[in-house]
């Protein structure tokens, strides 16, 4: 993959953006939207190797997290055990209190050995010095998960501003902002370093130009800041269009982040797949999360060479409403079944995602964030009966 | 008030009209202030660059001098020539009279709908620093490095200021914008001086949340949020994303504090040279970053005048520009809430 983007040497003017975005007849939209989620290859499957499987049987690293997340896993497995998905559990517990890093490495050691993770968000202690480290940077770097890819899709039974979306984020997961590298030179004189490689941003818009014709998307647009961050962002522009110009039946155009932001939320239907660096990349993606219905409704992936590892997109604690039982299962739940897609389980990918989905149109189950006062486990025992009812009606 | 009706005190402002549509909105704004009698004495300036004596680029003396004595200011849309070699004038001013927060309040208008209603919020965003200062090296062919540069000083005077602006305008809290957790030094930095200086301001509620989190309940409900505060970069993309809520760069207001007392007020919408000088510009970002300025000045009553007789010829829609919804000219636009502001009187 290195090679081939090296012969790309000059970079060609790319084409402007012609396009009109996805509008048109919603019930259309929704439809080719659902039939791209039931494609039966994932672009993944194809540079990482299916995990092994022993007996049959997928085992798969848990990370419970903090928060909302230990909850909101315990219904995932609950709901693979009713429905017999043949995929076993790691448990691997992460304390964030303790300073020592030995909980974390650990995970990262069963994820190698599994090759899969379903996760929930570690918290991150901001008033502990900087040599506490955030846990699930730590993870993604080690792992070197340089995809985060998540695909915000309007839900039919939930009521939000803008209706109809679908944008696929493609966000650089491993350097960027979030390289870490802070020293202070002078007292109170902070620097923090933005690190902007060629390697790594011709890796994500290779990824995000492969990921855009896999699922027959039109235009990719890139998000940066170059005028202001001329060798930065411009780096990363410039690889953008290197990559654009080898896949010439797909749109290449990019925009400054402030007026991404801007767009967004006056005409979110103009953009098709996106692709940043990695704080865009998170200012980006929890835009459009909120756009779509809030986070509890958007799964999230972050995708290696070796490893992959699912969570929900918008990576919140969810502090506040731990063990309280009004937390929206709706991201992880479809975060299990992206998973699920990955080990090549696609029918009980299909069937769970079906049976989430159907349940989402029920308004007097949605649970507060969406409006309602439904609860978690109403949700997770709707979600169950939907299962079992379609199991019948085969 | 007797003594009032006598003495009327001229304030000087310098008015930097500007390219494209600059000063056919300038002159609306002038127009408008006059039907209004506001008490302002305008003193128009080019800022174009000229080389200074030691081969620095910088603005003309006279605009310079204005600036020193009037500390007011009021800017139109100034474009950057590409190839000029001068860098952006924007930055130029900013640099000159060290112009170290932006203030944008977004407040939603009534008559021209937006998904969102109900916002009520100002972003306050450090501008001297952070993410932008332009420090950044290539370490080995295909390694970038940009430097993020968060300062103890920068961040308490942005904080302060925040802090004070919160008092001056009856605002209930401030909230500082963040991500500590992934950049613990730099905004870990930042926020210890707003919590320093949240300590001589209690009575306004501080708290701090993540940039994430806020721009995710931004897009879903606008409105808990107050005033923000937040360095460079954050402050760049939030309070774009505030004015994408409220209807776009057309329609929301910006101020910029320097030290000194020096502040001036721009509009931040482009030049438009595509309808400059055919009198279909919309003048309203430039009338409300006036009617900010007058605030600023103490002159609350001018500002309300002006400001609900734009509103309710928004809210009217009987007389809008085009990029509002309708196909009035920018004369008659202006026209209209002159007629407004006079029969207030």
């Amino acid at each position: 993959m290195a090679a081939s983007s090296a012969a790309l040497s000059l970079p060609k003017v790319f084409r402007p953006v012609l396009g009109l975005g996805r509008s048109g007849n919603p019930a259309k939209v929704w439809a080719a939207a659902a039939s791209c989620r039931r494609e039966k290859s994932t672009f993944v499957g194809r540079i990482i190797p299916p995990p092994a499987k022993y007996g049959g049987r997928h085992t798969v690293t848990l990370i419970p997290g903090d928060g909302i997340g230990p909850e909101l896993l315990n219904h995932v497995r609950e709901l693979f055990r009713f429905s017999c998905v043949p995929v076993d559990f790691e448990v691997v517990n992460v304390n964030s209190s303790v300073a020592t890093e030995d909980d974390i490495h650990n995970a990262i050691t069963a994820i190698r050995r599994n090759g899969v993770a379903l996760k929930g968000n570690i918290e991150t202690n901001h008033n502990m010095p900087p040599s506490h480290k955030s846990r699930n940077n730590l993870l993604r770097t080690s792992l070197d998960l340089f995809a985060n890819m998540m695909h915000c899709q309007s839900l039919p039974g939930v009521q939000t501003r803008h209706k109809n979306i679908d944008i696929i984020i493609i966000r650089e997961n491993t350097e960027g902002e979030y390289s870490s590298l802070e020293h202070e030179s002078v007292s109170g004189v902070v620097e923090s370093l933005k690190i902007i490689t060629r390697y790594n941003s011709l890796r994500i818009a290779d990824y995000a130009f492969r990921l855009a014709r896999e699922k027959g998307r039109r235009r990719v647009t890139a998000v940066h800041k170059a005028n202001i961050m001329k060798l930065a962002d411009g780096l990363f522009l410039q690889c953008c269009k290197e990559v654009a110009s080898g896949y010439p039946d797909i749109q290449f155009d990019s925009m400054i982040v402030d007026n991404t932001t801007m767009q967004l939320v006056s005409k979110p239907h103009q953009f098709d797949v996106m692709v940043m660096p990695n704080l865009y990349g998170n200012v980006v993606s929890n835009v459009c999360a909120g756009l779509v219905g809030g986070p509890g409704l958007v799964p999230g992936a972050n995708y290696g060479t070796n490893y992959a590892v699912f969570e929900t997109a918008t990576r919140n604690t969810g502090k506040s409403i731990a063990d309280k039982n009004i937390a929206n299962p709706t991201a992880m739940l479809l975060a299990s079944c992206l998973m699920l897609d990955h080990l090549r389980l696609h029918d009980y990918a299909n069937m769970i995602r079906g049976a989430v989905l159907t349940t989402m149109n029920e308004t007097r189950l949605h649970t507060a964030d969406i409006g309602g006062q439904g609860t978690t486990s109403e949700v997770v025992q709707s979600v169950m009966k939907n299962i079992q009812s379609g199991r019948c009606k085969n | 008030d007797f003594t009032k009706s006598w003495i009327i005190i001229l304030q000087t402002v310098t008015l930097i009209p500007g390219d494209g549509i600059g000063p056919e909105i300038s002159t609306a704004v002038m127009k408008i202030f006059e039907a209004a009698k506001a008490p302002i004495q305008w003193e128009e300036r080019n800022v174009t660059a000229i080389k200074g004596p030691g081969g620095k680029w910088m603005i003309p003396t006279e605009a310079k001098d204005s600036m020193d004595k009037s500390k007011i200011g009021l800017k139109g849309p100034l474009k950057t020539p590409i190839a000029a070699g001068h860098p952006s004038m924007n930055l130029l001013l900013r640099k000159t009279f060290d112009l170290y927060a932006n203030v944008r309040p977004c407040v939603s208008i009534e008559g021209y709908k937006t998904p969102y209603t109900d916002v009520d919020l100002v972003t306050i965003r450090e501008n001297t620093e952070g993410e932008y200062s332009g420090i950044e090296h290539v370490i080995v062919d295909g390694v970038v490095q940009s430097i993020k540069l968060i300062t103890e000083e920068a961040s308490q005077r942005i904080a302060e200021y925040a802090f004070e602006y919160a008092r001056n305008n009856q605002r209930a809290s401030v909230t500082a914008v963040h991500k500590a957790n992934i950049m613990r030094m730099s905004d870990g930095l930042f926020l210890r001086k707003c919590r320093e200086v949240a300590e001589n301001f209690k009575d306004i509620k501080f708290t701090e949340m993540y940039l994430d989190t806020v721009c995710l309940n931004m897009v879903q409900d606008p409105t808990q949020f107050d005033v923000l505060v937040m360095p460079n970069l954050y402050g760049d993309i939030l309070s774009d994303l505030c004015a994408g809520l409220i209807g776009g760069l057309g329609v929301t207001p910006s101020g910029n504090i320097g030290a000194n007392g020096v502040a001036i007020f721009e509009s931040v919408h482009g030049t438009a040279p595509d309808i400059a000088g055919k009198d279909l510009a919309n003048p309203t970002a430039l009338l409300l970053s006036a009617v900010m300025m007058l605030r600023h000045m103490g002159l609350h009553g001018q500002a309300k005048k002006i400001e609900t007789a734009c509103f309710d010829t928004i809210r009217d829609k009987k007389v809008l520009t085009k990029d509002l919804g309708g196909n009035s000219k920018c004369s008659e636009f202006t026209g209209e809430i002159c007629r407004r502001v006079q029969d207030m009187e």
